[in-house]
């Protein structure tokens, strides 16, 4: 049995998300530019992640396993719809900025992949913590881009100027690369590699070994 | 395991699931539903009053936007005949002026018309047959302040949406802002830069010949009528002299403003007529 702390910590670092399971990409590409959206987006999917978790696990010894995956993705879709309807409620302009990212937790892989893999066979109180702690190992991975993203790109972190910009009198020229998606790809690559220095147990074995040189027989090259 | 795959099984966990998930959804759109359409109308005031110069979210609260917004008058604008919309004519029509959106209407062919490819300058294909600009009183009672248009144009990835806003006398740039665009980050998403924003204030629109002078050029701009291209951003920068040289010409809001412009006095008979 595991245990309930093992679950909400263990996807933070050990067996992240993002960083090892290398699911829920896209949202980390598209949210990030703005640290305050993203942790919007953050907060968004790991309680979608905990209460699908939990109403899965709920009523799994019912759920006839023909129409397993299309109830889940029920409860999922329900469960957005709910939590796109109370940010366009109570917060109004990161509901704008998100706009379909919202909706499209619905696809995030770490929230139907959880529901297959843990709350399907595990009991709610669980499968609840369980969400929480890969939405944690998810929201890590976003804020550090995040963090990364508008630091560099628009020298502000949470709409606060840190680094004055030229375009506003300042002396720090914005990174443009920083505010297009393709640099949250650097930096969630440079995350992993950082994790797995550190955690050297995730570095996957080589699929296969190149072999070595082969010696050259003429001009005697060294 | 095959107790609960039975297909009565099947279908009555079906039947349940999509009741509660209904419920659930339909609850919450339901619930929450006058909170949003409060948030989009504050929305929609604060691009009014930014567009006029007399927003700043750094300084004013949510609060204060109802009582700024109070001073402005919304008036449905008859784009095809060039005047505004008595209350009663709106109602004919079946427009409730409280909640009309010029975008939504767009898909009703009855409230919208296509353009043809020479009028589409700012390239928005369709544009709403009525539209809703807004007016502010000046100080003393009989003046025209300020004027607040609905603008679009494409840009470089898609519409620009935004509100420009004129002086009393129809001519003068008083503000412009954009809401929604689509624009590249740091490049044409710069048409919101408070920099390039303060260019636009004080510029004037109708050249000697009576057409649309103020456009945005290449480079820094001079004189009245130019404001200074946004670098690496052409494609957005001639959108944003499109929708201009569109919205406030001949085709469009043209012919309302120059009777504005040349009526100032009477503009309370405007303003006092609903």
């Amino acid at each position: 049995m595991t245990s309930a702390k093992e679950v909400v910590f263990k996807p933070l670092f050990d067996n992240n998300p993002i960083a090892l399971q290398i699911l829920g990409v896209c949202s980390a590409l598209a949210v990030t530019t703005q640290l305050s959206v993203t942790l919007v987006m953050c907060i968004a999917l790991t309680s979608v992640t905990a209460f699908s978790n939990l109403f899965i696990s709920m009523i799994r010894n019912y759920m006839p396993s023909s129409i397993r995956i299309i109830v889940q993705m029920t409860i999922i879709a329900s469960l957005v719809i709910a939590v796109d309807q109370f940010l366009q409620a109570f917060a109004y302009e990161i509901s704008k900025s998100l706009s379909v990212f919202v909706g499209l937790i619905i696809t995030n892989c770490i929230v139907m992949g959880r529901a297959e893999a843990f709350a399907m066979k595990n009991p709610p109180v669980l499968s609840f913590l369980d969400g929480i702690g890969n939405g944690l190992g998810y929201s890590v991975v976003l804020i550090v881009v995040a963090v990364f993203r508008e630091l560099l790109g628009s020298g502000s972190l949470l709409g606060y100027e840190i680094l004055p910009l030229v375009g506003n009198g300042g002396w720090y020229q914005g990174n443009g690369l920083m505010l297009l998606a393709p640099s949250a790809f650097f930096i969630i690559g440079l995350f992993v590699w950082v994790l797995r220095s550190v955690k050297t147990e995730q570095v996957e074995n080589a699929e296969f070994r190149i072999a070595p040189h082969a010696s050259h027989s003429h001009e005697g090259a060294f | 395991m095959s107790s609960k795959d039975t297909v009565t099984k099947t279908l009555v966990v079906a039947f349940f699931l999509c009741v509660v998930c209904s419920i659930l959804v339909s609850g919450t759109a339901v619930i929450l539903k006058p909170m949003q359409d409060e948030n989009r109308i504050l929305d929609r005031n604060k691009n009014i009053l930014s567009a006029a110069g007399l927003y700043d979210s750094a300084i004013h609260s949510d609060s204060e936007v109802a009582e700024l917004f109070s001073r402005f008058t919304p008036r449905l604008v008859d784009i095809n005949a060039g005047r505004f919309l008595e209350a009663d004519e709106a109602l004919a029509l079946g427009i409730d002026i409280v909640n009309y959106d010029q975008r939504k209407v767009i898909t009703d062919p009855a409230l919208s018309e296509a353009l043809t490819s020479e009028e589409d300058l700012a390239d928005v294909k369709r544009r709403a047959l009525y539209q809703m600009v807004y007016l502010m009183e000046g100080n003393s009672e009989d003046e025209l302040d300020t004027i607040v248009l609905p603008v679009s144009g494409y840009g470089l990835w898609g519409i620009l949406y935004g509100f420009m806003a004129l002086e009393g006398d129809a001519n003068t740039v008083k503000g412009l802002a954009f809401y929604e665009l689509k624009e590249t980050p740091g490049l044409g998403a710069e048409v919101r830069n408070p920099r390039w924003t303060a260019l636009w204030p004080g510029k004037k629109v109708y050249a000697e010949d009576g057409g649309v002078g103020l456009t945005v050029v290449k480079g820094a701009g001079t004189g009245d009528y130019e404001i200074d291209g946004l670098s690496g951003a052409t494609l957005t920068s001639r959108g944003v002299a499109n929708l201009v040289q569109y919205w406030l010409g001949d085709d469009a809001f043209g012919p309302l403003l120059k009777q504005l412009g040349g009526m100032q006095n009477q503009a309370i008979a405007v303003l006092g007529n609903d």
